[in-house]
């Protein structure tokens, strides 16, 4: 077994608000122990809601957001400790695609430039054969090299995406991190960023953390699955696993509430009751307890956090996983 | 957002706000530059008996009260005044721009150390400054009331870069250079600084409008620009104790001055509504 | 029995640069009936917003309603009103609820007094009266402690909170219609899921019609009883629900089922729609989804396709509809 690309343990990234003359401090455990392998070429997908923490863990790994605690390996290296010429090599084998494409680009630079920026930082390949190594670049990611000229401004939001998409490649990067890469794009033009990035995954042997709110995306792409909720990954499983059989509440929560075009499919749908609890008021025990339907919830619910530990092939920080929630609410195996 | 320099150029000519002070500017310049060379020069023999004459064929804006071509004085003026200007601004700017873009990159005690003395500065009246150089010159030559009103209008630029970075580091594009592995040089340089030149430019021209007032009120007070060179201030100075009897003296010099802040004022607000994202 | 909302040839122009014309709108014709909802479906650029803002008259200038289109609001001409009938009838016969609670909401005042100011602006009612009028109705959408969050200030509220503010202030007029401007884009999905159900229940409860704007799909599927599907400003397909699902008429809606990801069929690679949506001042000619259309017809290009009804209350704006009929 080769070693994984990625590994993450104990992740911790904490935010303060307030402090000397600001109001009172406030600290916001954005990401609260999070673990995971990557491994070669595997996409691995990191589903949950606002608050979640699942674009924190992905700035925290590239050094875009400060680790509060935890480690990060990447092929060995420490990532969290690298500093200076080895943080920048870094750089070149871990990047990054941003969800918003209106302004996730310079709106002062062509695209040509842009994507040779991280050509140009890291003196890639000599400055006369830039031009060709960014035409290539477009037409990889399915753009019209004449495109090089353009501004942002002057294109769509599927290719400002393709270009985005083109930056990252530029470094020739092992790991891609695509924090709701097609969140921001219509329904139709999705599926065209979607299939480029599986293409481009098999082509380039590049391994994904997909980071989306959105199931039914994250499936197209993902290996693997990790849902989180309020800091903490909450099951980890493979894909088929966690749309066909998960085992934590909030899972299947989020499952009957994903929208399936086909009012022919009775579904039982989940309606969790209450609000989500507000990241300055951490509950204590399980994150979830003051939403969940679990008809085992007891009181160890809310005193003792769930860890996550393995039962049945699945990673679920549940007290109660071994029985399972609402069998009729899940995705029937077709 | 906005895209190109160019395209916020072109936007801006749209207006025809923008449109009328261009072109007033332009007509201003082209007179300061070439016209001295078809007109009398200003510094003749004072004629004091012949003194002010009327508006006439030979003398179309008449003559001040020591026979002095008026026409020739205003358009010479123009150059003086307009070169002060821009060298002022141009000081302003730079030095504004560097300490706004240092302060809103570095943060933390950087900042906090620029702008303290940017708000001590701010509280000296610019004027007051521009007076205790008298202590020094009795009469402050060019070069010091270039360095002065440069080195006194800055600060609020560098406010306004120092904002505009502070908005700008938390743009995704900023987050993406930094992803890519952009130093800091780079990330002034080529990211930062051709964003905040926007409002820049706006906070430019207007700035110009007001270095010439000063200047002008400068010389009104009869502390800036020495005589004989001409200057618009100098000229409405001169012309007070004839405002009744020849009232030509005083009403051109002082609509070329209205008339150059009007234009500047004009451009900077086509400039700022180009600026506008509603207005693209 | 006649129809509550009935809209014929919609047309909503607005100035272009050069000198040209854009319409976002072109032609759209739909009915609502009491008690019914009616999702209006499609991605940006669609039209969808602007149809609905055309009902309230809320058109942001210099955009206009052309001349030549018709809305009655039962069997009233909306669009002849005076300024205190149009009044009236803005929240008291028809209400909006908009996609971002955040910024529809005024944050320097309580939740509470816009709710009481909505109140009084369509019924004579005291100050008292108002405010157990508008704790009634925080009840009613479902806001916990409802006499507490009446003192609440927007931001203090999370967004599934905030939003069934919004959607209190759209009843506080006791409209007929109610129109649902993307209610929940901006929501997690397990708070949409709370929020669509709100809806739903307030529909049958109060009688009203809602005119669902969407641009999601699986949004609609349960939750619709008709849809019309718009591209490119005009309305290409309007169907029964379960007829449109199980069997769309119009290459659009085929190809849109094709190419978004789905949760209850296998992983498959996604179909995309080849091209880009156009943009409003340069409608392709004839058929405006033909440069995309993988079906595409030599005619299509030349001449515009008729509406063609395929069953009550049922039609497609296609040539290939026409082609199967004969």
């Amino acid at each position: 077994m080769t070693a994984p690309l990625l590994e993450v343990r104990d992740l911790v990234t904490r935010y303060e608000t307030g402090g000397f003359l600001r109001g009172p401090t406030r600290r916001v455990y954005a990401v609260n122990g999070v673990s995971f392998d990557l491994a070669h070429g595997e996409t691995l997908g990191l589903v949950g809601e606002s608050g979640s923490g699942k674009s924190t863990v992905g700035r925290t790994i590239l050094r875009l957001t400060p680790a509060t605690a935890g480690s990060v390996r990447f092929a060995g290296t420490d990532v969290l400790a690298s500093e200076g010429a080895a943080l920048r090599a870094l750089r070149c084998r871990m990047q990054i695609v941003f969800q918003d494409p209106y302004s996730s680009l310079d709106p002062r630079m062509n695209l040509g430039r842009a994507v040779a920026e991280g050509l140009e930082i890291h003196r890639l390949v000599p400055p006369r054969e830039i031009e060709a190594r960014v035409a290539g670049l477009f037409e990889e990611v399915g753009l019209d090299p004449s495109y090089m000229a353009r501004y942002p401004h002057e294109c769509s939001g599927g290719q400002r995406q393709r270009i985005g998409i083109a930056r990252a490649l530029a470094v020739n990067p092992e790991f891609l991190i695509c924090d709701e890469p097609v969140s921001a794009l219509d329904v139709s033009v999705q599926a065209q960023v979607l299939n480029l990035l599986a293409d481009l995954q098999k082509a380039r042997g590049l391994a994904f953390l997909f980071i989306a709110h959105d199931l039914a995306v994250v499936r197209q792409l993902a290996h693997r699955i990790a849902v989180m909720y309020f800091g903490r990954v909450v099951e980890l499983a493979p894909a088929e696993t966690v749309i066909h059989h998960p085992r934590h509440p909030y899972t299947q929560a989020l499952l009957s509430a994903v929208p399936v075009p086909d009012p022919a499919r009775q579904r039982v749908r989940i309606v969790l009751t209450g609000e989500p609890p507000r990241p300055s008021a951490p509950p204590s025990g399980c994150p979830f307890h003051s939403r969940c339907f679990h008809p085992m919830k007891n009181q160890r619910c809310l005193d003792e956090l769930p860890l996550l530990r393995e039962v049945e092939g699945t990673m679920v920080a549940c007290h109660h996983a071994e029985y399972a929630a609402a069998p009729a609410a899940t995705i029937p195996v077709p | 957002m906005i895209g190109s320099l160019a395209g916020l150029l072109r936007r801006a000519w749209r207006h025809p706000s923008g449109r009328i002070g261009t072109a007033i500017l332009l007509i201003l310049v082209l007179t300061a530059v070439i016209g001295p060379a078809f007109l009398a020069d200003p510094v003749v023999m004072p004629d004091v008996v012949a003194g002010a004459t009327p508006p006439s064929a030979a003398h179309p804006l008449g003559t001040d009260h020591l026979n002095r071509d008026v026409l020739s004085r205003v358009v010479n003026g123009a150059r003086v005044s307009l070169t002060v200007a821009a060298l002022a601004v141009l000081l302003a700017l730079t030095a504004g721009a560097a300490v706004g873009l240092i302060a809103g990159y570095f943060g933390g005690w950087i900042d906090a150390l620029l702008m303290r003395v940017v708000d001590a500065a701010l509280a000296i009246p610019r004027l007051f400054v521009l007076l205790l150089l008298l202590v020094v010159w009795e009469r402050i030559p060019l070069y010091a009331l270039v360095l002065v009103l440069g080195t006194t209008g800055w600060f609020a630029t560098s406010r306004l870069v120092r904002g505009e970075v502070l908005r700008l580091k938390q743009e995704p594009f900023v987050t993406a250079a930094i992803a890519i592995g952009t130093g800091s040089w780079r990330m002034i340089t080529r990211h930062l600084l051709p964003n905040a030149a926007g409002p820049v430019l706006v906070a430019a021209t207007l700035g110009v409008g007001d270095v010439i007032l000063l200047e002008s009120g400068l010389s009104f007070l009869g502390l800036g620009i020495q005589p004989p060179t001409p200057s618009w201030g100098g000229m409405v100075l001169d012309a007070r104790p004839l405002l009744l009897s020849a009232p030509w003296t005083a009403i051109f010099p002082g609509a070329a001055i209205v008339v150059t802040v009007l234009a500047v004022n004009l451009v900077g607000d086509a400039l700022s509504a180009a600026l506008d994202p509603r207005s693209a | 029995m006649s129809n509550l909302l009935d809209v014929k040839d919609l047309r909503i122009e607005f100035p272009a640069p050069a000198g040209r014309l854009a319409v976002p709108v072109d032609g759209v014709s739909l009915t609502l009936a009491r008690g019914e909802t009616l999702a209006l479906v499609g991605e940006s650029g669609s039209g969808k917003s602007l149809t609905a803002l055309a009902l309230l008259r809320l058109v942001p200038p210099p955009g206009r309603i052309a001349p030549g289109s018709r809305i009655l609001l039962d069997g009233e001409d909306l669009l002849s009103l005076d300024p205190a009938r149009l009044r009236a009838v803005r929240g008291g016969r028809i209400g909006i609820v908009f996609q971002d609670a955040t910024t529809s909401l005024n944050p320097t005042l309580t939740v509470g007094s816009q709710l009481t100011e909505t109140i009084r602006a369509h019924r004579k009612a005291s100050r008292g009266e108002a405010r157990e009028r508008a704790i009634a109705l925080l009840n009613e959408v479902g806001i916990p402690e409802p006499a507490v969050r009446f003192a609440a200030y927007p931001h203090e509220l999370s967004g599934g909170l905030r939003q069934r503010a919004l959607i209190a202030i759209s009843l506080a007029g006791e409209p007929d219609l109610l129109i649902a401007d993307e209610p929940t884009t901006a929501l997690d999905v397990t708070i949409q899921a709370q929020i669509l159900e709100l809806l739903d229940r307030l529909r049958v409860s109060r009688g009203m019609a809602v005119l669902l704007i969407a641009h999601d799909l699986g949004l609609v599927a349960g939750r619709a009883d008709r849809v019309a599907v718009m591209y490119a400003g005009q309305i290409v397909e309007e169907a029964a629900t379960a007829r449109l699902f199980r069997s769309p008429a119009h290459p659009y809606t085929q190809a849109l089922f094709r190419s978004i990801p789905r949760i209850d069929t296998p992983v498959e690679r996604l179909s995309p729609i080849g091209g880009g949506v156009p943009s409003p001042d340069a409608w392709p000619a004839a058929c405006r989804f033909h440069p995309r259309c993988d079906q595409v017809l030599p005619r299509c290009s030349i001449e515009t396709p008729p509406v063609v009804p395929l069953a009550p209350g049922e039609a497609v704006r296609c040539w290939l509809a026409v082609r199967e009929k004969r």
